[in-house]
């Protein structure tokens, strides 16, 4: 899915097993991310996620110690969140050497359905940015095309 | 849930045909849909689609000019857009900082130990 995602990065000054618990362990995961989570980290896993008095539920993908855990949120209620209907949130860890690692966590929308692969290619490739730097050019031209 | 970008927003902006089409609204001004179908590789059709869902998700008006129908950018909503897409990304900064403190902090302690 070129294009299409938030990706962000970090080097963490520690091995790759200690990271994968921090991201994983609900316990944890309470630490850095949602005030409460339930959620058994295991593919297929239906969890809830709660901020404040907000919330909503999550679906795991991929469990792949320890370097890829990823889980969809963002569908509509009442529905099973699938490619379309979510956002997909994935994390990669890689080491880098013995105590360090680089974290990346993508957050992606809606895939393209609706188009020729060829079609999707051509575009892809055209079109290397990602629709934040999309964005952020579209404000850019907007602002010196209508100032204020 | 928290300040994500809303799901209609994400939709409209997550796919390559319809920033394309945003795009040439964004250059061109306003602009019609047959003006549109015939600099994009996909059908009169498939611009029309576009354009709802760009609709929709409010980042696209519609006038009509004697026969025809003309588009434009909502600049606002626009703007709003890149703050919307702009905070999910700080978001994140802010949670990979996180997972770095505790997963450095939780390194540190098992390291102290014999």
């Amino acid at each position: 899915m070129p294009g299409l995602a938030i990706e962000r990065e970090v080097l963490i000054e520690a091995p790759q097993d200690v990271v994968w618990r921090i991201i994983t362990e609900p316990d944890q995961m309470s630490l850095w991310f949602a005030d409460r989570v339930d959620l058994v980290v295991e593919p297929g896993s239906h969890g809830y996620m709660s901020f404040g008095d907000q919330g909503g539920p999550v679906v795991v993908e991929a469990v792949d110690p320890p370097a890829r855990f990823s889980f969809r949120w963002n569908h509509p209620r009442g529905e099973d969140p699938v490619a379309g209907n979510s956002m997909l949130v994935e994390f990669t860890l890689t080491p880098d050497g013995e105590e360090r690692t680089r974290l990346r966590v993508s957050e992606s929308g809606h895939e393209l359905c609706d188009w020729p692969d060829a079609e999707k290619q051509r575009y892809a490739d055209e079109h290397q940015e990602g629709w934040a730097e999309f964005l952020d050019r579209l404000a850019s031209v907007l602002a010196e095309r209508q100032p204020g | 849930m928290t300040a994500q970008a809303d799901d209609e927003l994400w939709s409209a902006i997550g796919d390559p045909s319809r920033r394309r089409v945003l795009d040439l609204l964004v250059s061109n001004g306003e602009i019609s849909a047959s003006w549109l179908a015939g600099r994009v590789p996909f059908s009169r059709q498939a611009v029309s689609k576009h354009l709802v869902v760009l609709e929709q998700a409010g980042l696209v008006s519609r006038r009509k000019h004697g026969r025809e129908v003309l588009y434009r950018v909502e600049a606002d909503r626009l703007d709003q857009a890149t703050r919307a897409m702009a905070n999910v990304a700080a978001q994140w900064d802010r949670r990979l900082a996180a997972i770095k403190r505790l997963a450095e902090a939780a390194h540190a302690e098992a390291s102290k130990k014999p």
